[in-house]
């Protein structure tokens, strides 16, 4: 949380903000991981000197030099708060969403460094090959499995049994899980948390009925058990999911084959 | 150059496109090209819900949320369309239930449902609980379900896939026909042609022509764009939705459904001023209205902050559990981009450019229109990117997320059939030469404008002077504006000319579209004297149901010389049991 600035609006039982924070602009300095398939043998670092507001997204600043100083900088981005899941980027060592990073809550002092995510291929500054990725979530069955004839209305799931899972709808597949953990980069083949994480979401829907199979895919070999629980993921998940909890929680049904 | 051959091409993979590729895939073979990865696409970021008459909670019925829909447009709703979407909006829900989709539920297990603006019961006696939703992620869970049935169903998507043309066939009497479109692929600068039986259109709105917005990045109106250069008119683009509360000065969406809740709007003074403009629904009353009550209260000096010009959302009266229960994500935004805590403070909220009411024009078969009832054979169109109408001059919150399942399945399951009925139509010669020369022209320009700095300029002038109210005067600069731009932009130039992952190019195509549509937008706002639903203006302030209770068709016309101008027609709304009314809530 931030500290702000109050003001009583008058008429009104509660105290009330404006908001009124600094929005003096100053010159930050990115310090932002190049690639170039088509001409750099190598990345390397780049510095950006670039105006900005305090309160502003790393993800304007980045759009910033983009659009007035170099056009080749390369990055996904689309809905700019948060919940699309594309700018998932490094930013001082930790992987977080460009959009969800202000530029004040890092120190503004010094470089403020910007690479790719970690263990996926680099295909270009900050854009890393998801198809890997998307294919570990897909190898969990991420989807309802049901049997018998479907209700004419809808399935009835009490609050309590809705709430068991809900923490793990929140995810929005933007890797930042995934490509913090150490164990996925020392091995491309496990599954990752976000795949786990989304297994989860169906294992302990009440509704669904594929928790067995689920549960024989995440017992192989480069399933749960290659987890070390560094927290690694859920420092960065940026839904602010358990997500180490949400795998200790598929473990246990594991071991006692009861969800 | 590849060439690739489908029954059915979709283009764009947001709730409209995967919901029609459920159903598409089924019956014919079918391809999803996706200018992202589908679950980035914008309907994740819809939030308080889907509305629907399943009177869970309470006394409800289609034909009373029809007449929501019908009066929320202030009449310029076509009725027979917003009947079949609110009739068809009842099994659209079920239908997602049984997908797995995690509805907030009631204490019996049901899909719970809570209000939102312009939905009532009974024809306006009072506000009803008709939105279906999961926490204020409805849009976020609609997107995740329907890829996950995607997944499950095997459908074939082409990821980072920028269509940029639409191929058409014309006989020598003129008549148009679908063969595909032409993509050109992110990763390796590559150009595919997709030859296709029939083609969707479900690439989204262009809430990116204004600054202030709700919209993504990636929101540039690509398909209206496409189909306007192939000579297809555009319906109604004049009526574009400003979203009352978006965070003050960023345009963050945060949900109709805060005030569902309980929420209440304060200006300055702490008072609660919806009650002087709508005095039976107040806070819920439809967007048109609190977007122009809030721009009101600040032009008369009661705008709250240093600079006056906002007002405040009052969550604080309600519990602290069910603002974080049932407003989790719009709590955290408030928290995370304005530093506010929503629990105890008020929140600093201005209206936001959200939705284009406007679009490609379709039957309720989301068969694309060439005029006022020919069909183009084989082109459809669903969401946003199309106008059917159901949204008329104003959409009710929730619709949106409605219009994209019922009309996405009904675009799928046409196409499809339409797919397994005929042939290909053949290719036209070198069909990708279009997009060839149009991103050689980019790459080899050497002009000396940026894309960056035309965007920004049409952007403010877009929000100065084509936003929640308009005049003549202000539509007169906002043209003048987009029209020294769009010159300047055929001098714009690139600095990336690689063939990887080349946004840049990317943007300046996308810049392209923006201006064709912003002017568009300007030409009939400036056309259309008088006010309705989403179209303000200050200088005609009645609605004129006599001169003006039509829909506007714009046609893209190119003279001998190459150059384009725009010829204005119209289109009659269909009026089927309820005759027009003041719009008083």
């Amino acid at each position: 949380m931030t500290a702000v600035v109050e003001e009583t609006a008058p008429g009104t039982g509660h105290g009330s903000t404006a908001a009124e924070r600094d929005h003096t602009p100053i010159v930050i300095t990115l310090r932002i991981r190049r690639f170039n398939p088509e001409t750099d043998a190598e990345p390397y670092w780049q510095d950006f000197k670039v105006e900005a507001d305090p309160t502003e997204r790393i993800l304007t600043a980045m759009m910033k030099i983009k659009a007035e100083q170099d056009g080749s900088l390369t990055f996904r981005r689309s809905c700019a708060h948060g919940i699309c899941g594309s700018d998932a980027m490094r930013i001082n060592g930790r992987n977080r969403l460009a959009c969800k990073t202000l530029v004040k809550d890092l120190d503004m002092a010094k470089p403020i460094t910007v690479e790719a995510i970690k263990g996926l291929k680099l295909e270009k500054d900050l854009v890393v090959d998801m198809d890997p990725f998307m294919q570990a979530y897909k190898d969990v069955m991420p989807f309802l499995i049901t049997s018998g004839n479907e209700p004419t209305r809808e399935r009835l799931q009490s609050p309590e049994d809705r709430e068991r899972f809900d923490d793990t709808t929140k995810c929005i597949l933007c890797a930042a899980c995934t490509t913090s953990c150490p164990v996925f980069w020392s091995d491309g083949q496990y599954f990752g948390p976000a795949a786990i994480v989304n297994a989860h979401r169906f294992i302990f829907d009440s509704r669904d009925e594929g928790a067995e199979e689920r549960l024989e895919i995440l017992n192989e070999k480069e399933g749960v058990w290659r987890c070390r629980t560094t927290f690694n993921c859920t420092e960065a998940c940026p839904r602010g999911i358990e997500v180490t909890k949400a795998i200790q929680e598929v473990k246990r049904a594991l071991i006692f084959r009861r969800v | 150059m590849q060439t690739h051959k489908y029954d059915t091409v979709i283009v764009g993979a947001g709730g409209a496109g995967m919901r029609a590729a459920l159903e598409s895939s089924k019956r014919s073979r079918t391809a999803v090209l996706t200018k992202l990865y589908p679950t980035r696409s914008h309907t994740g970021a819809a939030q308080g819900g889907m509305c629907a008459a399943l009177a869970n909670v309470e006394e409800d019925n289609w034909e009373w949320h029809t007449f929501d829909t019908v009066k929320g447009g202030d009449y310029l709703t076509d009725q027979d369309a917003a009947e079949i979407m609110c009739k068809e909006a009842i099994d659209a829900v079920l239908d997602l239930e049984k997908m797995g989709l995690p509805f907030s539920r009631t204490p019996e297990g049901r899909i719970d449902q809570r209000r939102f603006g312009g939905h009532t019961r009974d024809h306006g006696k009072a506000a009803v609980r008709r939105s279906c939703y999961a926490a204020d992620r409805t849009g976020h869970m609609i997107l995740q379900t329907l890829f996950q049935n995607c997944v499950k169903q095997n459908v074939e998507f082409y990821n980072e896939f920028y269509v940029l043309d639409l191929l058409l066939a014309e006989d020598e009497a003129g008549n148009k026909s679908t063969s595909g479109v032409v993509a050109y692929e992110l990763a390796t600068g590559e150009i595919h042609v997709f030859q296709a039986k029939s083609v969707i259109f479900a690439t989204g709105g262009f809430g990116k022509v204004f600054k202030t917005t709700s919209n993504a990045h990636t929101l540039t109106g690509d398909g209206m764009g496409i189909a306007w250069r192939r000579g297809l008119p555009l319906e109604d683009m004049e009526f574009y939705q400003f979203h009352p509360t978006g965070l003050a000065g960023l345009g963050i969406l945060l949900t109709e459904g805060a005030r569902g809740e309980g929420g209440i709007l304060r200006n300055a003074d702490g008072e609660r001023f919806m009650e002087r403009y709508a005095p039976t629904i107040k806070d819920l009353a439809p967007r048109d209205i609190v977007a122009r009550s809030m721009v009101l209260e600040v032009l008369e000096g009661r705008g709250a902050g240093p600079n006056k010009d906002y007002v405040y959302l009052d969550l604080t009266h309600l519990p602290a559990e069910q603002i974080e229960e049932k407003l989790p994500d719009i709590t955290e935004f408030a928290r995370t981009y304005l530093g506010v805590e929503p629990t105890t403070e008020l929140v600093p909220v201005y209206p936001t450019a959200h939705y284009a009411m406007g679009g490609i024009p379709t039957n309720v078969e989301a068969e694309v229109l060439s005029d006022n009832t020919t069909v183009v054979p084989g082109l459809y169109a669903a969401g946003e990117v199309a106008c059917v109408s159901v949204h008329g001059s104003n959409r009710l919150g929730t619709n949106s997320l409605l219009d994209i399942n019922v009309f996405g399945r009904r675009a799928g399951i046409a196409a499809a059939e339409y797919a397994t009925t005929h042939d290909f139509v053949e290719l036209p010669e070198a069909p990708e030469t279009t997009v060839v020369e149009l991103i050689e022209r980019l790459r080899d320009s050497s002009g000396t404008e940026r894309v960056g700095a035309i965007r920004a300029e049409m952007q403010e002038t877009m929000d100065a002077n084509a936003g929640v109210y308009r005049t003549e005067e202000t539509l007169k600069q906002a043209l003048a504006d987009i029209k020294g731009l769009q010159k300047r932009y055929l001098d714009v130039s690139i600095q990336d000319k690689g063939k990887r992952y080349n946004t840049d190019l990317l943007e300046a195509i996308e810049l392209g579209f923006l201006l064709d549509l912003a002017e568009v937008l300007v030409v009939g706002a400036q056309n259309r004297k008088e006010s309705r639903g989403g179209h303000a203006r200050e200088d005609f302030q009645a609605r004129d149901d006599e001169n003006y209770m039509k829909h506007t068709m714009a046609y893209r016309e190119v003279d001998a010389k190459g150059e384009h101008s725009i010829r204005l027609g119209y289109k009659p709304v269909v009026v089927t049991r309820y005759q027009p009314m003041e719009r008083k809530y």
